[in-house]
């Protein structure tokens, strides 16, 4: 490990000037889940360390049922789950942000984090994509928005420029009669990192009969956790007990996906994961509306 | 000889002498290592499987701010072909100081090609960037039956292969061969009504300890040598690093730490003799430390290895014959544990005929190393399922399969040796009679195996001194690294002898200058031979203190009597005193008093344990959740029954942890691709139902209180029993290590 500046300002175009200064140099920290074992590890040589956690746009967490959900980069897992309307409003963000590591990473290691790291096989990256979330990047020259699923572009690489950084996220309140889920295979119970993840949301009617709208998205079998767009549109009208319609979604997820073969799992095994996850995600998340 | 009886402390629970410093903090491991001026190691390590090292030119990190010295192959004396025995076993020297920098070629992902300290660790990382190598990158062999074949590329361009002492002419991989025939094979197998046989392959395993390798040293201007370090073995380590540095073993001191776990992957140095020549040769104290993937990839797993065996049995259930094909990856120089293996697949049943052909290969794989009942874990895969697969065939419970063909005393393995008592049976009856045997199993995918582990179990080298102390305390000094209690069993054993308190025990692990010679923590020994050491230093003491107590009173030691702590004299005056009066007394009686021994005992008893595991497969996933465990264990005599069952539970979750996740996974290239424990998966609390250790006592007759070592015997069976589990929840059966999801869903025909 090679020294470094270690700064932490205290405002949006304060971090952005920083940033900007020493480009691919320089990197934010949230969390330092990710950042500080890479640098430790060699794999990262950096100049400056920009840590956001005094910034208060970076800190924000703050739900309103018709407003929806800011969520600031910084903002540590453990306050997301931990908060109960939150979780009950967007459970597929709880049950990503309750997974990561154990408690004591959940302590620090924020989504801004996870998602700024961009791994393919990122927990919260499907949960906030089938949530819809919205990027909001700040910069020199101010913020700009991006849905979330153009995020990331590459494994650990994002759209943001020179001297950009993720100010926030945003996610639209849930529509009624609606739930999400999230859930990942791992060999083990904790402590892995996801050989595939799978999120659902889903909307019902007012019956709680058919599917309105669904959302699936998948983590770990692409450079980047993907939208599975067509599995999600096939869903629309289908009736949410039609385990037919479940299967067509899941086969139809499985034909995006175009996983490597490495020491967490086999391209064929991801296949197949991303068949039964996704299941398992959808009727999670139908059972949730239900149950509510 | 054991007897059945009463004792005061054996069988008790007191708190470990070493706990209250471990819990708080205070003990003193080997990277807690601090000295006036330390300089800090680290190691420059091959990317490359296998290939030719045509230069090293270090002169750029010699060059470097902070370095204060850089170590080649080129500072250790070239060393001849030379065996030496250094009490685990003879090795070859050149071998040895190979594997601590490479000369010629580097032989795996991971070998240490120089060393360099300086003022941290920091600029001794940066420096390591500034060696400049070489290489010629050649084929490397990283599979044992590729390895095997004619045309593999040579890890060894001059290995021979000893085939039971013959030199081959041609030079290969097999560093050796060797079988043991028993009775008339085709006989026994005509004979039966049904002969299964399967082939087994495991993956290499690490044995995982939390404690990174460490080594801190200081080479003194007149020759003098210090190490600290974490071992389990500190004469062992000075024997290797005397013979390494072609240094007088008398003027090289190892000073062992608290140890944060060894299982067998401590025994060898590699950072030792790093330490002293940085040392040597920048004329300051240095310390080495190994990353999480130095370990992984730099010191000794426990080998990976292809099995086949065939066993045939009558319709009634007796075994009629049976043949394993055993052939061990030895990694990159000789010694894979298959030998061991070769006493262990057939062990402990009663065999009539059994040939056994062995193999140790070399690869291009770090050298492997012992991990708990080193090779025996691998072949028990093998036999024990394939007995629970003649079980279901004849229609029989392999419970009482186990029962009708246990060897008792007198019957002989197929490897030679006849055994002394042991305790099979009643493992198996305690397994039978424990409630987890008949408790309904209901569920979908959810099933039931057992299996039976051995192990033979080894008696070394030990040595302890006791001083009695004037408060009536005892310090008792050993040479014996603390990995699992074992300070405390062995401080219960003297407390027994003497009549007082484990509590008045003060046990101390000293370095090589302040005890007598002590092999190796590890063979399962230190319980049974350290403790027969303290049984007979207590023995030494108590007999002087009755001669302390017969000039007290003026009487003939021969009329004293010592029982329950009180020496007491009964020959018309009657006189007692307690072990802490007469200590008080000791200045007046003849001065400070001292017992000691030395013992070499030879029989260790053999420990055998049987496990009984509940499973549920996910069929979608292939994932296997251990839903219930239960290990018997024969432990001949429990002195501290709570370390016992640590032993137990800690074997067998280690044997799960092998049986469904664990191993080194390769590319092509040979490199290891998941060298952290992200990766390497090792089973957390979360994957482990509470073990249930049930500890049998049939107690061993060459140990006064009937020890027999327990420390390794139960990582055995895991893997067989989970498989036969995995059967009788799915109805496939698995012949690779470990029993990932994935062979799970490929087993299942899912993919
Ligand atoms: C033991 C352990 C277990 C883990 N388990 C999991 C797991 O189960 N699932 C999982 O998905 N991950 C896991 N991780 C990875 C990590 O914890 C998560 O990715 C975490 O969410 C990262 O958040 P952080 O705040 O710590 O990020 P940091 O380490 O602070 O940052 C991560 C990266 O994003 C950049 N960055 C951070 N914030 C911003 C921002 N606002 N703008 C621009 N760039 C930014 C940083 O520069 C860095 O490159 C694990 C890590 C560890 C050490």
């Amino acid at each position: 490990m090679r020294a470094f500046e270690y700064t932490s300002p205290k405002t949006v175009s304060e971090a952005a000037d920083l940033l900007a200064e020493k480009g691919d140099l320089a990197r934010v920290l949230a969390g330092g889940t990710d950042l500080i074992v890479q640098v430790r590890e060699g794999k990262r040589h950096l100049e400056r360390i920009v840590d956001i956690k005094d910034i208060p746009e970076a800190n924000v967490l703050s739900y309103d049922p018709q407003a929806g959900l800011h969520l600031g980069s910084a903002v540590p897992c453990y306050k997301i789950y931990g908060d109960k309307a939150i979780s009950a409003a967007f459970p597929a963000l709880a049950d990503s942000t309750h997974i990561i590591g154990g408690t004591a990473i959940q302590g620090r290691a924020a989504v801004g984090g996870n998602l700024c790291n961009a791994s393919p096989a990122a927990d919260t990256i499907p949960a906030l994509i089938v949530l819809e979330a919205t990027c909001i990047i700040a910069g020199t020259n101010g913020t700009r928005e991006i849905p979330v699923e153009q995020f990331c572009t590459a494994p650990g690489i994002t759209v943001l420029q020179n001297g950009e950084f993720l100010e926030s996220l945003k996610v639209p309140a849930p529509k009624s009669n609606s739930s999400s889920f999230y859930l990942r295979f791992i060999p083990r119970n904790e402590m892995d990192i996801a050989v595939v993840g799978a999120g659902a949301s889903v909307v019902l009617d007012d019956a709680k009969e058919s599917i309105v709208s669904a959302r699936i998205a998948l983590a770990a079998v692409a450079p980047t956790p993907l939208f599975a767009e067509e599995a999600s549109v096939l869903l629309a009208g289908r009736a949410a007990s039609d385990e037919s319609a479940i299967e067509e979604a899941a086969e139809a997820a499985k034909t995006i996906a175009r996983p490597i073969s490495d020491m967490r799992g086999s391209a064929e095994q991801r296949v197949h994961l991303v068949g039964v996850l996704t299941k398992r995600a959808l009727n999670g998340a139908i059972q949730r509306v239900k149950e509510s | 000889m054991a007897v059945e009886k009463e004792y005061k402390v054996i069988g008790t629970r007191p708190i470990r002498h070493d706990g209250v410093d471990k819990v708080t903090g205070r003990a003193l491991y080997g990277a807690d290592y601090q000295a006036a001026g330390l300089l800090h190691g680290r190691v420059l390590r091959s990317p490359h499987a296998h290939a030719r090292i045509k230069s090293i030119n270090t002169s750029r990190a010699e060059a470097y701010p902070g370095v204060k010295a850089v170590v080649t192959a080129a500072d250790l004396t070239a060393s001849q072909d030379k065996i030496v025995d250094l009490g685990e076993g003879a090795v070859n020297l050149k071998f040895m100081c190979d594997n601590i920098l490479a000369r010629e070629k580097a032989l795996y992902k991971g070998h240490a090609v120089a060393a360099v300290a300086a003022l941290n660790g920091h600029i001794a990382e940066e420096a390591l960037e500034l060696i400049d190598v070489e290489y010629e990158v050649l084929p490397s062999a990283i599979e044992v039956r590729a390895a095997m074949q004619d045309d593999a590329p040579l890890v060894h361009e001059d290995m021979k292969t000893d085939e039971m002492g013959k030199q081959s002419e041609n030079s290969s991989n097999i560093a050796s061969h060797f079988q043991h025939k028993k009775g008339d094979i085709e006989k026994g197998f005509a004979e039966a009504d049904v002969v299964i046989e399967h082939d087994y392959v495991t993956g290499t395993v690490h044995q995982g300890y939390i404690e990174p390798h460490n080594a801190s040293a200081v080479y003194n201007a007149d020759g003098e040598i210090t190490i600290w370090c974490s071992t389990q073995g500190a004469f062992n380590a000075r024997g290797q690093v005397a013979e390494i540095l072609q240094h007088p073993v008398s003027k090289v001191k190892v000073v062992p730490m608290e140890i944060g776990g060894g299982f067998g992957g401590k025994i060898s140095v590699y950072l030792e003799p790093l330490a002293a020549l940085l040392s040597k040769k920048s004329g300051r104290p240095v310390k080495v430390l190994m990353s999480r993937e130095d370990v992984f990839e730099s010191t000794g797993p426990t080998p990976a290895s292809y099995v086949r065996v065939k066993i045939g049995a009558t319709n009634d259930g007796r075994i009629t014959a049976a043949e394993a094909y055993i052939a061990f990856e030895a990694g990159a120089y000789p010694g894979s544990p298959v030998g061991a293996a070769a006493m262990c697949v057939f062990s402990p049943y009663k065999i009539e005929n059994g040939f056994i052909d062995a193999y140790d290969v070399l690869v291009n794989k770090a050298k492997t190393n012992a991990y708990r009942a080193p090779g025996s874990t691998n072949v028990a895969f093998a036999t024990e399922t394939i007995i629970d697969e003649i079980c279901e065939k004849i229609g029989m419970d392999p419970i009482e399969f186990r029962l009708l063909n246990s060897a008792k005393e007198g019957d002989s393995r197929v490897d030679g040796p006849v055994f002394p008592r042991i305790g099979f049976i009643e493992t198996v009856e305690a397994a039978k009679d424990h409630p987890h045997y008949s408790a309904p199993l209901e569920g979908k995918h959810k099933g039931r195996g057992t299996a039976t582990g051995f192990w033979p179990n080894f008696a070394f080298k030990s040595s302890v001194s006791i001083n009695v102390n004037p408060d009536g305390t005892i310090s008792l000094v050993e040479g014996s690294t603390d990995i699992g209690g074992s300070r405390a069993s062995i401080a219960m054993q003297a407390a027994e002898v003497l009549g007082i308190s484990a509590e008045s025990v003060h046990p101390t692990v000293v370095d090589t200058n302040s005890v007598g010679y002590t092999d190796v923590t590890g063979g399962s020994h230190t319980t049974y031979t350290t403790g027969l050491a303290a049984y007979e230093a207590a023995q030494d003491v108590k007999s002087q203190m009755i001669e302390r107590a017969a000039k007290l009173w003026e009487v003939d030691a021969k009329e004293i009597e010592f029982a329950d702590g009180i020496f007491r004299y009964v020959n018309g005056k009657e006189e007692e005193i307690d072990f802490k009066g007469l200590a008080e007394k000791l200045g007046q009686t003849g001065g400070p008093l001292m017992g000691r021994a030395s013992v070499a005992p030879s029989g260790a008893g053999s420990s055998i344990g049987t496990h009984i595991v509940d499973v549920e497969v996910d069929v979608d996933t292939g994932k296997v959740e251990i839903l219930r465990y239960t290990a018997t264990q024969d432990a001949g005599k429990a002195i501290h029954p709570s370390y016992v069952e640590g032993q137990i539970q800690g074997g067998a979750v280690q044997g799960i942890g092998w049986a469904l996740n664990e191993e080194y996974i390769f590319n092509e290239d040979g490199q290891m691709t998941n060298a952290s424990f992200l990766d390497y998966r090792m089973p957390t609390s979360y994957d482990l139902p509470m073990i249930d250790a049930v500890i049998v006592e049939v107690p061993h007759p060459g140990h006064p209180f009937g020890v027999r070592g327990v420390g390794e015997t139960p990582i055995v069976a895991p893997p067989a029993a989970i498989a036969n589990a995995i059967y009788d929840a799915v109805g496939v059966r698995l012949t690779e290590l470990p029993m990932s999801p994935e062979r799970v869903l490929k087993a299942l025909g899912k993919i």
